[in-house]
């Protein structure tokens, strides 16, 4: 179900949407973190957010108020609040929108998790990349700070709150949560094991929570309207999945951009009545529903679900075009919500070639920590690599199978499986395009990604 | 010759290691001014950041070898980056990169022969939503055509 919000969105666009000044009179900002300092306890607050069911925007999921409520205050070392915007997963591109154009909600949502949590330094981790976005965060702690909001007593309260903006230098793997302290720490960005998770080691090795740019900019609104009417927002509020959330649309269709709508929009309903259809008004191949590790859906692929008990029960039968998108519902359909940004590939496409530009990008980005991972990765594109040359036997493309599987579960990472899904995805849906390639029925030189 | 860095830089960086609690979390930051000087990490500026941070040389290099956005070698004037990942290249980054490299007169991960350009392309820039798109040193150009590739190209060349 469409349902359209303005709450990140309604200062898009507007002359100097992104200053202090637009941000207080079109959505009363800054009045929400006044009044959580003023008037709440930091537990009442961690409870509060509970309610919200915000599901973490970055793309586990995981529901942040109890994240937040993993804090635990130590006797000797401070705790900090890390805010992810390492935006790179490909097809990602809603946390941009937010730094670009409204960075205050970035800022008053890190106030109200510093105090949340215990922390009185928020580090900001934008990729290096985003250069507007670093200028117009920085931008927005400076107007904060020269009216109190920020500093040694925000709103008048004796609780101190800084924000910095930390940038990488191109890494993708910045983006999981350790790397980024690592990187934070001035390391190289490899992952550390889990445990110590960041709530008990993180920064400096103290107390840290570590929540996507989305999370953080949406808890100033939840909070406004209570964060009970907030998780009604959403389409599955019944099954913990709240509030509103960015969705963004991209390859081919029409009208590509990014979208504030209630949680539980279909596929169908992205492509056809955000989206504006598929170009040239061709039929949809596949989608990769969020972000390029989410393994594809095709649109024959029905939702399985005979269990009176299954959440997905009243889709059973249906297309999964025409399953709200959400945290757990994209889990029962054999693939993940992830960031939430969707991919569409038009018919026409070679999903081949497809899969051999992902395991390009998993090649360069993998780490090299752990071994199934940086040789796995590079096995699996130098394979394709061969099948698209017409070079590979059909042993080779059932080992594509063994390699993906053998990295699955056995890095310290997610990144692993970030590699795999999407390699099996692809190898077990599109199983005939890859057999044509060994029969060389099909050739490099005809296969495209952009059909016209 | 030793690295050192120009007196408003050097005021930038006693700035920066207020924002932390160890020196050596200032390393990436510092880099990035180092290189916004120098151009490329030289072994020069391994030493100075070692120096500065109280940091063996060994790490510095280790962290400069880790990110695709520090140097290791000089490049040109000017850096041009295309995005090839999958959502670029469904609305044609391959069109694009072809131009640049056409344009240029070399391949990517090159320069001109006259050191003003270097052309690289990229893994996702979270520009999906207007692709096929690169960036220009700090800019982000989007919705590319290859007239507009051309456009960009010229003016950067004068």
């Amino acid at each position: 179900m469409i349902k359209r919000t303005e709450f990140l969105s309604k200062v898009y666009g507007l002359a100097n949407g992104h200053s202090l000044d637009v941000y207080e009179r079109e959505v009363a900002g800054y009045a929400t973190a006044r009044n959580v300092l003023t008037s709440m306890t930091p537990q009442q607050v961690v409870d509060e957010a509970k309610k919200a069911n915000l599901r973490g925007r970055g793309g586990a999921g995981f529901p942040m108020g109890v994240k937040w409520s993993f804090m635990r205050p130590h006797p000797t070392k401070p705790s900090y609040l890390v805010i992810n915007a390492d935006e790179g997963e490909p097809g990602t591109h809603k946390d941009r929108t937010i730094m670009e154009w409204n960075p205050h909600s970035v800022i008053e949502g890190c106030i109200i998790g510093c105090y949340a949590i215990g922390a009185h330094v928020a580090y900001i981790y934008v990729r290096d990349e985003l250069h507007l976005s670093k200028a117009r965060l920085w931008g927005a702690i400076a107007e904060a700070k020269a009216k109190g909001y920020l500093g040694a007593t925000p709103f008048g309260k004796a609780y101190p709150v800084e924000v910095y903006v930390h940038t990488g230098a191109g890494a993708y793997i910045c983006g999981e949560e350790t790397a980024l302290i690592n990187s934070l720490e001035g390391k190289r960005g490899e992952p550390r094991l889990k445990p110590p998770f960041p709530a008990q080691a993180g920064v400096y090795g103290c107390p840290t929570t570590v929540n996507n740019l989305e999370t953080i900019a949406a808890v100033p609104s939840a909070f406004r309207m209570g964060c009970d009417e907030f998780s009604k927002l959403s389409a599955l509020h019944a099954i913990n999945d709240g509030g509103f959330r960015l969705y963004g649309i991209n390859g081919h269709v029409k009208k590509p951009g990014v979208v504030e709508l209630g949680v539980g929009p279909t596929l169908n309903e992205l492509i056809y009545d955000i989206g504006g259809g598929v170009t040239g008004d061709r039929k949809v191949m596949c989608v990769i529903p969020g972000g390029s590790s989410t393994p594809v859906l095709r649109p024959e692929e029905t939702v399985d679900a005979p269990d009176e008990k299954s959440p997905l029960h009243a889709w059973h039968g249906k297309s999964v075009f025409d399953v709200p998108l959400g945290v757990d519902t994209m889990r029962g359909v054999g693939t993940m919500l992830g960031t939430c940004c969707i991919t569409v590939l038009a018919e026409g496409t070679c999903p081949v070639l497809a899969m051999h530009n992902l395991m390009q990008f998993y090649r360069h980005e993998s780490c090299g920590q752990c071994t199934p991972c940086r040789e796995g990765g590079a096995w699996l594109l130098r394979t394709v690599d061969k099948l698209l040359d017409n070079n590979a036997t059909m042993q080779e493309l059932d080992q594509l199978h063994d390699i993906a599987n053998n990295i699955m579960g056995n890095t310290i990472c997610a990144f692993g499986e970030g590699t795999a899904m999407p390699a099996l995805g692809f190898l077990k849906k599109f199983r005939p395009e890859f057999e044509a390639y060994v029969r060389g029925e099909r050739n490099r030189k005809d296969a495209t990604l952009t059909p016209s | 010759m030793s690295f050192a860095l120009t007196a408003d830089r050097e005021q930038k960086l006693a700035e920066l290691l207020t924002r932390y609690s160890t020196k050596m979390a200032a390393c990436i930051p510092l880099l990035h001014l180092c290189q916004e000087q120098n151009g490329w990490v030289s072994p020069d500026v391994v030493d100075f950041v070692a120096r500065k941070l109280d940091l063996p040389p060994a790490h510095v290099q280790g962290v400069v070898t880790f990110y695709s956005l520090f140097n290791q070698k000089p490049v040109g004037k000017h850096q041009v980056w295309v995005c090839r990942t999958l959502p670029c290249a469904l609305r044609g980054a391959g069109a694009v990169l072809h131009q640049c490299e056409k344009k240029l007169g070399i391949h990517a991960g090159e320069t001109t022969s006259d050191g003003k350009i270097t052309l690289r392309t990229a893994e996702c820039l979270a520009s999906c939503g207007t692709a096929p798109m690169m960036q220009v040193d700090q800019d982000y150009f989007e919705n590319l055509t290859t007239a507009k590739v051309d456009e960009i190209l010229d003016r950067l060349r004068k």
